[in-house]
């Protein structure tokens, strides 16, 4: 991504060097052609309209170009490519705390493979703040109560600048980090160092622990949707609108279940707000997002309505 | 110039002018006259502009070093808050309308005073009130939020005192919101007779537009704050998400408003460069109604164009382009600008006095900082140099080598007019040059800082940004004496600089058809307007018909 940033750079670099040349030289050039002399008077010119539509025209398609290789690259830069590792990521005043999807834990410095698609699902737990690695030319501002992301597939094994790059408050500046760059057989050295469960199994067992399990059933239908392949997948919601199940809407019916009910269910769910931590959120996300994955052998579940056959279309998935 | 000066010891008796027609302090406090009104505003304004220019000073000392060794990570935060704060609300946006439109505005189009002289004066209290206020609370505490006051930060964070100068900048802006109104309605109904809109000058057009946005868009920001309060002070859920609020509701608010007071801002300046290039070429502005025309198609695309600020902060990715799209109309009409101006030279007969080298350096900065906001706009490029000092250098260019530059040009142009005397010229190209050197010295090393990485408010950074960082103090040293010259010679000149007659430039304008300083009343009768603005060929060079007859 880096580079391509940086070809598109050296475009505007060389488009707008050369405007400002002709500027410059023009208004040099004039400036000293038609300097005062005796005997001879300034000329006056009403003006071209052929010259201000030129003008006009012309500079606004060269802005074209800027704004279609912009928007294409900015297109690339925000949408994660469907085989990318996750890695959840929770800011806070101020530092940065990742989650491995193998259960790894780090702050301040974040452990990738080269080659490899990264995505990553971003909170804060209190202000904006922003994730910048300018070695990649990407940043993306991390803000309370949602999640953003950013991927990126780093290439060249090193230490890369983390900041943060929103103003967060005193120690704006020392919120920084590392990235750190290895090859494939490195990390898969650094990540067998690391103890602890999977992500998703975390959520699992958050799940139970919580209660969650007694409503969101499996095996048939609890009193809340039965959460098996939903993840990603269109809802039909109690007021007729269908909204995708993706993680900010999994994260919103933790913590605020009342916002989008689900069509066919009473809104009977607590809110969870204050009760889960940041880093428990990122594991039911993770487990919720499992539970799309099929396992081999049940291929045709992932089209076919969720809830149980025995109760009314309560949950479509279309 | 000089042979259009009357020496100081040949000065006449002197006549009753807007200066000397009362010498009290209650004359002046108390006075409805915008032209002295104006001179309060001056003196306001640019002790602000020292006050900004010395917090300017010490963020450039910190960041000699790597390490953060002057002060406090917390002091730091507040200086830069105080920094653009004073520098955007105290000194950018009033400066050239509440000063020389002031001054200006009534002169150019043959009225006697403003529509509302009261109101005049009121918006000049409310911006001391305003003034006082941000004053306490840079010695009581500070704030330390950045002059955008980012929520949830701002409203459930910070422990500092944000709602003090939330009101310090509502107060401030409703001055904003009166002198727009005050030049909206003095344009419309009280030209001269035979002034039409197609004879106006072009800084009256430019000082339209800007009262537009000044009406429309301020009370936005007034809101935006209100509701900070509110937050902050009841914690009604508003922006900070943990209540129920939205974050980038605060920021689609507040860039609604800041986002055009950026043009609020240049918009008076490129008015100002209009007069200095026309006057100096002897020239009618090519192109005129498109020159005029671009001020109000930068004050509407202005107000669409707000979320480009916004290209990181979460918005959707569609949002996202559609704002970066209309970015770019923005820049037509501002390129039409300078590509006018520069037409505009040729087969003039061009003079190099102090106003035109601004002018010249208006052109070169804004070009840089117009292009460069080029680079903002296209979104993946934005990505990347959003929120370092990438933006830092591009907004300087805009709004201090753009506004500051239009300004000191205006301030040398019609000195003579507002004080009566000359200043000196050497001294004044001199230090036109330090503001030039020193100004490009400062920013534009800090482009490069930006796109290597380095993110703006930092306090302490990576050695490896040092060398650029030090190159950038150094050009702040520069600039700061290319700012203080003026500050003394137009001191001195009040005394000592020889007096100036009516005219001293030969420039079209009705300004420059009544004494200098101008009657209390501007005019001793109302003038009949029957020429086009700029019409420079039916007034004589006197300069250059000397020696033809000789």
């Amino acid at each position: 991504m880096a580079g391509q940033v940086d070809a598109l750079y050296i475009y505007l670099l060389l488009v707008a060097g050369v405007m400002t040349a002709i500027i410059f030289l023009a208004v040099t050039v004039l400036a000293i052609k038609y300097r005062r002399v005796h005997g001879r008077e300034a000329q006056q010119i009403e003006g071209s309209t052929i010259l201000e539509i030129g003008w006009s025209i012309i500079p606004f398609f060269v802005m074209l170009t800027f704004f279609i290789w912009g928007a294409v690259l900015y297109f690339r830069e925000r949408t994660p490519p469907a085989d990318s590792t996750e890695v959840y990521v929770v800011a806070k005043q101020w530092m940065w705390k990742f989650e491995h999807m193998e259960g790894q834990r780090e702050i301040n410095e974040l452990h990738v493979p080269t080659g490899q698609n990264v995505k990553l699902i971003m909170t804060s737990q209190d202000v904006i703040h922003s994730f910048f690695v300018p070695a990649f030319r990407l940043k993306q501002d991390v803000l309370p109560g949602r999640y953003t992301t950013l991927w990126f597939k780093a290439t060249v094994p090193g230490h890369y600048h983390l900041f943060c790059a929103e103003y967060c408050g005193t120690q704006h500046s020392g919120m920084g980090g590392d990235i750190v760059v290895m090859t494939p057989q490195d990390y898969a050295q650094w990540m067998a160092g690391g103890p602890s469960a999977p992500l998703q199994e975390t959520g699992k067992e958050l799940f139970t622990q919580l209660g969650c399990a007694t409503c969101h059933r499996s095996d048939v239908q609890g009193r809340g949707p039965n959460l098996v392949g939903v993840y990603n997948k269109p809802v039909l919601l109690e007021d007729g609108r269908t909204v995708t199940a993706d993680e900010n809407y999994v994260r919103e019916s933790i913590l605020n279940p009342t916002a989008k009910i689900v069509n066919g269910f009473k809104p009977v769910m607590p809110t969870f707000q204050g009760i889960v931590s940041e880093e428990q959120l990122n594991a039911l996300v993770a487990y919720v997002k499992s539970l799309a994955q099929t396992p081999p052998g049940s291929a045709g579940l992932q089209n076919e309505p969720v809830a149980s056959p025995a109760q009314p279309q309560k949950m479509q998935v279309q | 110039m000089a042979s259009r000066v009357i020496p100081a010891n040949q000065a006449p008796a002197p006549k009753l002018n807007y200066l000397n027609n009362g010498h009290s302090l209650k004359s002046w406090l108390l006075t409805t006259d915008h032209k002295r009104i104006a001179v309060l505003y001056l003196i306001s304004v640019t002790t602000f502009f020292f006050l900004g220019g010395f917090f300017a000073m010490l963020i450039r000392l910190e960041l000699l070093t790597p390490q953060g060794d002057l002060m406090q990570a917390d002091t730091y935060n507040k200086v830069f808050t105080m920094h653009g704060m004073i520098m955007v609300f105290f000194f950018l946006i009033p400066v050239v309308p509440a000063v020389l439109g002031n001054f200006l505005v009534p002169l150019m189009i043959g009225a006697k005073d403003l529509a509302f002289p009261r109101i005049n004066l009121l918006s000049w209290y409310l911006y001391i009130i305003g003034g006082i206020l941000i004053t306490h609370v840079m010695l009581t505490g500070g704030v330390d939020t950045g002059w955008t006051f980012y929520s949830p930060f701002s409203t459930e964070y910070t422990n500092t005192k944000i709602v003090e100068a939330g009101l310090a900048v509502f107060v401030a802006g409703f001055s904003s919101i009166f002198t727009g109104l005050n030049f909206i309605v003095t344009i419309h109904r009280m030209r001269a007779p035979g002034l039409t809109w197609s004879r106006l000058p072009l800084f009256i057009w430019a000082n339209y537009a800007t009262s537009l946005i000044m009406i429309l868009g301020t009370p936005v920001v007034a809101i935006t704050i209100v509701l900070v309060a509110v937050e902050r002070l009841f914690h009604l859920g508003i922006f900070d998400p943990r209540l129920g609020g939205d974050p980038l509701l605060f920021q689609h608010l507040f860039w609604f408003y800041s986002h055009p007071a950026v043009y609020i801002m240049i918009l008076p300046s490129m008015g100002v460069v209009s007069e200095l290039i026309g006057c100096f070429s002897r020239k009618r502005i090519f192109g005129y109604k498109f020159v005029a025309l671009s001020s109000i198609a930068i004050a509407v695309i202005g107000f669409l164009v707000w979320a480009h600020h916004m290209f990181v902060a979460g918005i959707s990715l569609y949002a996202a382009m559609i704002f970066s799209f209309l970015t770019f109309f923005v820049g037509v009409p501002s390129a039409v600008k300078v590509f006018n101006w520069t037409a505009t030279l040729y087969k003039g007969s061009i003079t190099y006095a102090t106003p035109m080298l601004y002018a010249f350096g208006f052109i070169g900065l804004f070009t840089i900082g117009g292009l460069t906001g080029l680079f903002l706009a296209t979104l993946g490029i934005d990505v990347h140099v959003t929120d370092t000092y990438f933006v830092v250098a591009h907004f300087h260019y805009v709004m201090v080598g753009g506004v500051l530059m239009g300004y000191l040009g205006g301030m040398h142009f019609w000195w003579p007019k507002i004080s009566g005397r000359m200043y000196p010229e050497a001294w004044a190209k001199l230090s036109a040059l330090f503001v030039f050197v020193g100004f490009n010295l400062t920013f534009f090393p800090q482009f490069i800082l930006g796109y290597v990485g380095m993110p703006r408010r930092y306090w302490q950074y990576p050695p490896e940004f040092q060398v650029l960082n030090v190159l950038s103090t150094a050009g702040a040293s520069v600039l700061a004496v290319g700012y203080l010259l003026p500050m003394i010679y137009f001191l001195w000149s009040l005394r000592y600089g020889p007096i100036a007659e009516a005219n001293p430039w030969n420039a079209a304008g009705l300004e420059w058809k009544t004494a200098s300083p101008p009657p209390t009343f501007n005019f001793d009768e109302t003038p009949v307007v029957t020429w086009e603005a700029y019409n420079y060929d039916e007034i004589p060079d006197k300069e250059l018909e000397a020696p033809v007859a000789r």
